[in-house]
């Protein structure tokens, strides 16, 4: 991905996010540094109370209550992202055609929580069809987050959501930088929503599969790493980042939060849910290889993990391979903070992140009190930020289920680098 | 139901709608949509709860009985007599 002009060269210039302890990058930062977890019990039809991330945020900021009742969580959630970002990145549509611009967002699934409240609805008039609402349709689309972003905007290119399970986000920032390489668009919103913590459903089934976090205190329930991790904690939220081209962020004169410099994604072709190291681990080296990075040159890696047994051990295993046992990289998991936000997750982590490239600390781990040894990462920083001299490189680790996985790399922005190049 | 309490239901299926709906110069014998900010997906939303409410089917040849606020009550009145 030697793209040497700054025509082909795709910054991020905005960030607007909803997570389950933040409404704003700034926000989120502080509360990562901080190692604040604001996961908390929740209560779901049929399911016992279980540890959850949910979103506090104003809702009717950028979208009236109407059609905050009309369309979906997952749809207001990004209405607000989606907002927050063009703001942070100073983006009024002036200088850029809402007819070249695309959304495209990155979901784990979509449609769940709508399709069990409907029959749930209908379960209270003796399941008569005639009580099913005309809204199912609108608001079940796989596009519907996306859609109800251009809605709100009047942006007038093309939207899409992207199906990539928990690699969702990173998959919509691929997407986005793909679709600048074509030509097919000037100005990109890219991103990942989850509205999941609505569906008992997603709930039951992690719980059936042995895989949902269990813990008294619903802050310490998500433990990657942890030798007594015992499941995911299930996450709303959303982010999108605005992308542009480097030479069109340069002439308005954009603060430039860091360039996507590579890329990969591949698939295990193996298992529904098991994941499998070696092929995450080909899935960075591939990245690495297309940013032209050693493995060393990397400053820090967000790990994907999500506290399940498996999972943990296997990205581990790939990082040992792909890295060694060196420092650099220093390692962090932002799951152990906000919990997994499935498709918002590699976008909001890779977010949570961002400001490392100003402030050149690593957010830590949390949670973490007896590491697994099969988990022993040498860089790992664990319960208390790291402060380094300077971070280049962020590589952003996103994976899902039926074995597809995901790696964005950002660099801090240098104007030179890869003009040379 | 009174024709009154009629008119009331409807407004205040309106109102759970959209809350913002301004009713101090609305017109009982002119459209509704022309008047509110309602669309086609809002109007069915108003057969809905009537069906939820009331248990009424309105046949979808019947839905223009309901085009404004004095229409509504017209057509509503002999079927909402008993509640």
């Amino acid at each position: 991905m030697h793209a040497g002009t700054e025509q082909h060269r795709i910054v991020i210039t905005g960030v607007g996010l909803a997570a389950p302890n933040a409404s704003n990058l700034p926000e989120f930062r502080t509360k990562l540094l901080e190692g604040r977890s604001e996961i908390r019990m929740i209560e779901l039809r049929y399911m016992q109370p279980s540890p959850a991330g949910v979103c506090t945020f104003d809702e009717t900021k950028y979208r009236r209550k109407r059609e905050n009742k009309r369309g979906t969580r997952a749809g207001c959630i990004g209405v607000y992202c989606a907002n927050e970002a063009l703001i942070d990145a100073g983006i009024d549509f002036s200088g850029y055609d809402r007819a070249r611009t695309g959304v495209y967002i990155g979901l784990t699934e979509h449609g769940t929580v709508e399709t069990e409240n409907e029959v749930y609805n209908i379960s209270q008039y003796g399941y008569n069809i005639d009580y099913w609402t005309h809204h199912h349709n609108p608001r079940t689309v796989l596009n519907n987050p996306a859609g109800e972003i251009t809605m709100n905007l009047g942006i007038t290119g093309p939207h899409y959501s992207v199906g990539a399970a928990c690699a969702a986000g990173n998959a919509a920032l691929i997407q986005g930088v793909q679709m600048f390489r074509l030509g097919e668009v000037d100005l990109a919103m890219c991103g990942g929503i989850s509205e999941c913590v609505g569906s008992f459903g997603i709930f039951a089934s992690f719980r059936a599969q042995g895989a949902l976090a269990e813990h008294h205190d619903p802050a310490r329930a998500s433990r990657p790493f942890d030798a007594a991790r015992n499941g995911i904690v299930i996450s709303e939220g959303g982010c999108v980042f605005i992308l542009e081209r480097l030479d069109r962020a340069l002439a308005r004169g954009a603060k430039i939060y860091g360039e996507i410099t590579g890329y990969a994604m591949n698939s295990d072709a193996r298992d529904f849910v098991l994941p499998y190291g070696e092929r995450q681990a080909q899935c960075m080296e591939l990245a690495l290889r297309r940013a032209g990075l050693a493995p060393g040159q990397v400053t820090i890696i967000n790990t994907h993990a999500t506290g399940t047994r498996q999972g943990d051990v296997e990205e581990c295993r790939a990082i040992r391979q792909v890295f060694g046992e060196s420092v650099p990289p220093w390692i962090n998991n932002t799951k152990s903070n906000i919990g997994h936000a499935m498709g918002a997750a590699g976008v909001l982590e890779l977010a949570g992140n961002l400001p490392s490239f100003v402030d050149n600390m690593v957010h830590p781990t949390i949670n973490l009190d007896q590491p697994d040894p099969e988990c022993a990462l040498a860089g790992l920083v664990v319960d208390a930020p790291k402060q380094l001299d300077r971070v280049d490189v962020i590589l952003n680790n996103s994976f899902g289920m039926v074995g597809i996985n995901s790696v964005v790399i950002v660099e801090r922005y240098a104007h030179d680098r890869r003009q040379a190049s | 139901m009174t024709r009154n309490e009629i008119k009331n239901v409807i407004l205040e299926i309106i109102e759970d709608i959209d809350e913002e709906a301004d009713f101090d110069s609305l017109e009982a014998d002119k459209p509704l949509r022309d008047q509110l900010d309602l669309d086609s997906m809002d109007f069915l939303d108003i057969v809905m709860e009537l069906r939820k409410r009331y248990k009424l089917q309105i046949p979808e040849e019947e839905y223009p009985e309901l085009s404004t606020l004095n229409s509504c009550v017209n057509y509503l009145e002999p079927k909402l007599k008993d509640f």
